[in-house]
């Protein structure tokens, strides 16, 4: 399997000031590292998951995610926001955005890694570790220890 | 504290987990413990019967359906979607303590609980009897309230009510029947709309057990080639024997059918269409081409082999028509030997007819016998269905016996077929007669020798018993009572 996240997948300087806005320039990340086939699909994909309920999740986080057709690998992309962004959470804005492809169907496990990345998700430290990285690869090495134990 | 929690999503693959995550984090803050089954995509580990009895709260976070939430009937719950567990987990934590504190609302036993579901890992003998007491638990309060409501019908309305409603012959007098519902309560009374709805109870009791002994072993996918399969098998005339059949191959369908891995695509409609469909279609021809046409020959071929032996000795031709009565209760068999006491009623022979009523109120009366005298050999529910069997089988409704032959076949079977064929040959020895095709007790007017034929009645419950006491010690002598108590706990309160 791929590397869930790349430095390419990181994007420490969000400058989009909504929901469509920041996913579509993450997106686009996933489209480049070949991740994502086609923009426009999956990003309908995401928007009808993020129309069933906002993914907003106190704390100053947004997590857009799809299981897509449109995914081909499993991946990651990582956005900071300094303005924040409104993802529907009810303390403000996100300042730090996950955007979790999945592939429709297939095998469990990226789903187990996602599973746990999500888990992570609720760590402060881990938070505090992503607000604090100094560049994309730092980013890289934080999930990757957080959420592999590597 | 214990708690345990069940937590799912639209997606599956993010929120899912953050609320497990959440949920853990609280509970160990505030020093309790918690066991999360995360229903998301990444696949759950299903919480164990003894995690969710040993919990004193739940927790449901979820936006879509809990799967099984009857798991969880009687505990105290705290339901929320899966953001509040997000967001303030120790909050849902703090509400689960409350609410463990003040108790589940309702007794737990005072609950309708309708599922006993198989545990996991479970032997094979202990879950083909799981699955029996799944579709038993369901079927028990059809009986229940069918038959007393039957046996009310003869109280109120004299046991002709029975041909008055459905056609026939009683005591020398023929009735039509009433084909419209709406004329029941004019023509025939009271007694005629207890008896009207009472019948239609019972006929849903091979349905309902087959439908949820598949319910019991392959979930909710099961029910509908279940209760079709149990239909089929009551139009058949395969009687409860039938339904134990279609049920277990609708079970065993639905399991295969959903090990085959289909597209994520078809996958959202395998439960509730593809499933259904094929297993209904393979279960329905089963019922009507394999095991219809046989039944039909062997019931020709009994009918036959009786009016054979009519000229033969007739406490012996008691002693059969007893063994058949007590075979299915209900079932072909029983109906074969039936029939033969009504033919032979309608050519003057009450004899015959004396028996069979006889041996056809023994099997309820004698089990209901060996569930007072030994109460801990029976599970709750099992006791529960013994109090309605007395009135059933005074009022001659032999299927009152099946919640406990279903259960448990070849225990219970023998020991009623020996019973009744004791009562049958009784009753041809001392000369009872009966000028009524059916009503048990209520009929005892009609019946030549009356005291003795309750004494052959009451030996034969006598003997019945004694035998399913004996037999249910064979092969379980130390049959764990805990399982039995577990298995009696979540079973239906009749």
């Amino acid at each position: 399997m791929s590397e869930l996240i790349t430095a390419d997948l990181v994007d420490l300087e969000l400058t989009g000031t909504d929901r469509a806005e920041v996913t579509g320039a993450l997106a686009r990340r996933l489209v480049e590292a070949g991740r994502v086939r086609n923009l426009d699909g999956f990003l309908a994909d995401i928007r009808k998951r993020e129309e069933q309920m906002p993914t907003g999740i106190e704390g100053g986080i947004g997590i857009p995610h799809a299981r897509s057709a449109h995914v081909t690998a499993p991946a990651l992309a990582f956005g900071r926001s300094k303005a924040g962004v409104d993802f529907g959470a009810d303390d403000g804005p996100a300042h730090l955005i996950f955007l979790i492809a999945a592939p429709d169907g297939g095998g469990q496990d990226h789903l187990t890694i996602l599973a746990s990345l999500a888990r992570r998700l609720m760590h402060e430290s881990f938070r505090q570790s992503l607000l604090d990285a100094g560049d994309a690869q730092t980013v890289v090495e934080v999930i990757k220890k957080e959420v592999f134990g590597q | 504290m214990r708690f345990v929690a069940v937590t799912s999503c639209p997606t599956g693959i993010a929120h899912t987990y953050m609320a497990a995550e959440s949920l853990e984090q609280a509970a160990k803050a505030a020093g309790y413990e918690i066991k999360v089954e995360t229903q998301g995509a990444a696949g759950s580990t299903p919480l164990s019967a003894a995690e969710i009895a040993a919990a004193d709260a739940v927790v449901f976070a979820a936006d879509v359906e809990v799967r099984e939430r009857q798991r969880f009937a009687g505990k105290p719950t705290i339901s929320a979607g899966v953001k509040a567990a997000i967001n303030n987990g120790a909050g849902l934590i703090a509400q689960a303590a409350e609410a463990a504190e003040s108790g589940p609302a309702p007794e737990p036993a005072a609950q309708p609980q309708l599922a006993s579901k198989v545990e996991a890992g479970a032997g094979p003998g202990t879950r083909l009897r799981q699955w029996l007491m799944t579709g038993v638990s369901y079927m028990i309060p059809f009986v229940a309230a069918g038959g007393i409501l039957i046996a009310l019908s003869f109280m109120i309305g004299g046991a002709q009510v029975a041909k008055v409603v459905g056609g026939g012959d009683f005591h020398g007098v023929h009735y039509a029947g009433i084909t419209d519902p709406a004329q029941v309560l004019s023509q025939a009374g009271i007694g005629g709309v207890l008896f009207l709805i009472g019948s239609t109870a019972f006929k849903m009791l091979v349905p309902i057990l087959s439908g949820f002994i598949a319910f019991g072993m392959a979930d909710r996918p099961g029910i509908a080639p279940g209760v079709v399969g149990g239909l089929l098998a009551s139009a058949i005339g395969a009687g409860f024997l039938g339904g134990l059949v279609s049920g277990l191959l609708s079970g065993f369908v639905v399991l295969g059918l959903k090990k085959i891995k289909v597209p994520r695509g078809v996958a959202g409609v395998m439960p509730v269409v593809v499933i259904p469909l094929i297993a209904s279609l393979v279960v329905g021809l089963a019922m009507v081409v394999v095991v219809g046409g046989p039944i039909a020959s062997a019931q020709t071929g009994m009918t036959n082999w009786l009016t054979g032996l009519s000229g033969g000795t007739a406490w012996l031709l008691g002693a059969l028509l007893g063994l058949m009565m007590a075979f299915d209760m209900g079932g072909p068999v029983n109906k074969v030997a039936y029939t033969f006491g009504l033919a032979a009623l309608s050519s003057g022979n009450t004899t015959m007819m004396a028996a069979v009523m006889a041996a056809g109120m023994t099997p309820p009366l004698g089990i209901a016998l060996a569930t007072v005298v030994r109460k801990h050999m029976f599970t709750k529910a099992e006791r529960q269905a013994g109090q309605a069997a007395w009135l059933l089988g005074l009022s001659f409704i032999t299927e009152g016996a099946i919640p406990f032959a279903a259960a448990d076949p070849f225990r219970v079977i023998p020991s009623a077929m020996i019973g009744s064929a004791a009562t049958g040959v009784l009753s041809v020895v001392f000369g009872a007669t009966s000028q009524a095709p059916h009503g048990g007790i209520w009929v005892v007017g009609l019946v030549g020798h009356p005291l003795l034929y309750l004494v052959a009645i009451g030996i034969g419950m006598a003997v019945t018993c004694g035998c399913l006491l004996l037999a249910k010690n064979i092969g379980r002598a130390k049959e764990p009572a805990a399982q039995r108590a577990t298995v009696s706990a979540e079973t239906v309160a009749a």
